[in-house]
């Protein structure tokens, strides 16, 4: 198991330990035993071919989803039945999907401060928060926007704004680039880096794109189900 | 506010189909607070003939219906004598058909009836009501249907009565009535007694000691206030419940539409529900959006169904046929009780879905749909 050496003294926040899933009792193998570890700030990368499992580990270290056999730790704590996985939903993980996965008829306002209704946050503090974000995504002007309105580029960026709400330690991207042109993705991509990093916050991302790739501090390469090379 | 917005998007998301079950609650609530109105407005039209200046009803115990009761006018004398009763007035209910009009309901009573006392007399007069051989007098909308005005001879059952005035009470039964003095109808109807008699005590106070010597002297008769006797008479029960009854089936259909219309909202919107709970939506705050829709298909119905209600009422009181028997004034209690059944129906409607959408899995619906 690689970690770059700038992270080496940061707290563990993700370990997936011997991970295995599978569907139709056992019959569609997807994960094969996967060991995982993220620390703090990192920011992974995940390869591989489609149906390789990487979208399948995000919805398992998310919680969206339960190993077959195995555990995944998120901050110290197993993902499972006794761990308070709305808690966890609100404030501990966000998700960025390839389709944006916005609510159409909603403002780009509305739709970023769904989390922070969902966890009863306060409307000032919400608002700040947003517009923090509205300005680092370049956003500003399109706050009461419906989401029709906006580009593709735009939604991600909305969706990313939407998925840091509520200051989470870890950020699940599911092929966020992947339905953007080369241009808009490369922008999106960069974004992404940026806000992670600013943050503080944990990326592990899956993705085709090998070029935006390699601008993370770990690739991960996956192949029927497991990691082949860390680098 | 968002919460609001969640609740308010899908409903004006798919317009029609929230109007439709918005239609649907307002039709349930307008038949139920119709037909409710109407027999409690007819109800209580019936237990003011009784008790016109009255207080207590004396009648014939375990009767169905008050054509069947039998007081004898021995009885009547008696207790028209006793120390406590101001005034006692025999009433004699009898039912005949006419030509064209299946039923006509005639009052057998006396000169010094309050009903023939307070009545507005069109024409005739009170002083002539016992002067005359076979008279009557008839409320305004039976000499309407029966095409007679003072003066006049008009069949009425198998027997022809001179009519000697016409007369407009506040009552829809009274005015679709034919009045002849006691004896006439007692003759008429071939009965000895009358079937009830009204009770006006000196003291009102006095009514448990004249229910409890009616009891004593009379066994076979039986003393209930005014509201004694709504609560109890088996018609009015009979009537009430075929209301409710009516009005709840009409309420359950409307259920039934906001179950279906909330089931759509929920398939049609896996992936969305989906989203909320990925970005931290609990359990009861899915439920709370889904039955949040509901309260507000049902709230809107609701008070579509009260306006609707009202109109209903209003044209109704306007029909020929039915002056002076429809009371258009809604009671609130019940436009209370209405409103809360049809949310509770909303409610209801919405139970199956909400628990159908706090079990997507949002894995499954963001990967497949």
């Amino acid at each position: 198991m690689m970690m770059s050496a700038q992270f080496a003294e940061t707290p563990l926040v993700i370990q997936a330990a011997e991970v295995w899933k599978s569907y139709e009792r056992g019959a569609i193998a997807v994960l094969n035993g996967i060991y995982l570890e993220a620390r703090k700030g990192e920011a992974i990368a995940l390869c591989g071919p489609s149906g390789c499992g990487k979208s399948t580990l995000l919805h398992l270290i998310g919680g969206l989803d339960q190993p077959t056999k195995g555990t995944v730790t998120v901050n110290g704590k197993a993902l499972g039945r006794s761990r308070d996985m709305v808690h966890f939903m609100r404030h501990e993980i966000g998700f960025v999907f390839q389709l944006h996965n916005l609510i159409p008829d909603l403002t780009m306002e509305e739709n970023c401060l769904l989390p922070a209704v969902a966890a009863g946050r306060g409307r000032n503090e919400a608002m700040n928060r947003l517009q923090d974000l509205a300005e680092r995504t370049g956003l500003t002007n399109r706050l009461k926007h419906r989401i029709q309105k906006l580009s593709g580029g735009e939604r991600q960026r909305t969706a990313i704004c939407r998925a840091l709400m509520n200051r989470p330690g870890i950020l699940l991207a599911d092929e966020p680039t992947g339905s953007l042109d080369e241009k808009t993705s490369a922008a999106v991509f960069k974004l992404l880096l940026d806000l992670a990093h600013t943050e503080g916050v944990t990326l592990l991302m899956a993705t085709h794109d090998r070029s935006l790739a390699a601008a993370c501090d770990r690739v991960l390469e996956m192949h029927d189900g497991r990691i082949r090379t860390d680098s | 506010m968002i919460f609001l917005r969640l609740i308010l998007v899908n409903l004006l998301r798919h317009k029609i189909r929230t109007f439709i079950s918005i239609a649907g609650i307002a039709f349930s609530v307008a038949a139920m607070l119709t037909v409710v109105t109407v027999l409690q407005g007819a109800v209580g039209m019936f237990s003011s003939i009784l008790s016109s200046g009255a207080e207590l009803i004396v009648f014939e115990r375990n009767v169905s219906d008050l054509f069947f009761s039998d007081v004898p006018t021995t009885a009547k004398n008696d207790i028209a004598g006793w120390p406590m009763v101001s005034h006692a007035d025999a009433v004699l209910f009898g039912v005949v058909s006419s030509a064209d009009h299946p039923i006509i309901t005639c009052f057998g009573v006396t000169v010094g009836d309050a009903r023939i006392r307070n009545a507005t007399w069109l024409s005739g007069s009170a002083a002539d009501f016992d002067k005359s051989r076979n008279p009557v007098v008839l409320g305004e909308r039976a000499a309407d249907f029966l095409g007679a005005s003072s003066g006049k001879d008009v069949p009425i059952g198998h027997g022809m009565f001179h009519v000697i005035g016409v007369i407009r009470t506040r009552n829809g039964f009274e005015d679709g009535g034919v009045f002849m003095p006691l004896e006439t109808a007692q003759r008429f109807f071939h009965k000895e007694g009358s079937s009830v008699i009204t009770i006006k005590l000196r003291n009102k106070e006095d009514s448990a000691a004249f229910k409890a010597q009616i009891h004593r002297q009379y066994p076979n008769l039986i003393a209930l206030e005014d509201a004694e006797f709504s609560r109890s008479y088996s018609q009015f029960k009979i009537l009430k419940a075929t209301a409710w009854a009516v009005g709840g089936c009409g309420l359950a259909l409307g259920g039934l539409g906001v179950a279906n219309t909330m089931i759509m909202s929920v398939f049609t919107r896996i992936r969305e529900i989906a989203i909320l709970r990925v970005n931290g939506f609990a359990n009861g705050q899915i439920a709370g959006i889904v039955f949040g829709e509901s309260a507000v298909v049902a709230l809107a119905g609701a008070i579509g169904g009260i306006a609707l209600g009202a109109i209903a009422l209003y044209a109704l009181k306007e029909v020929p046929a039915l002056h002076g028997y429809v009371d258009v004034s809604i009671h609130p209690l019940l436009m209370f009780i209405v409103v809360v059944l049809a949310l509770l129906t909303g409610i209801a409607g919405a139970l199956y879905p909400a628990a159908y959408a706090m079990r997507i899995k949002p894995v499954e619906a963001l990967r497949f749909e």
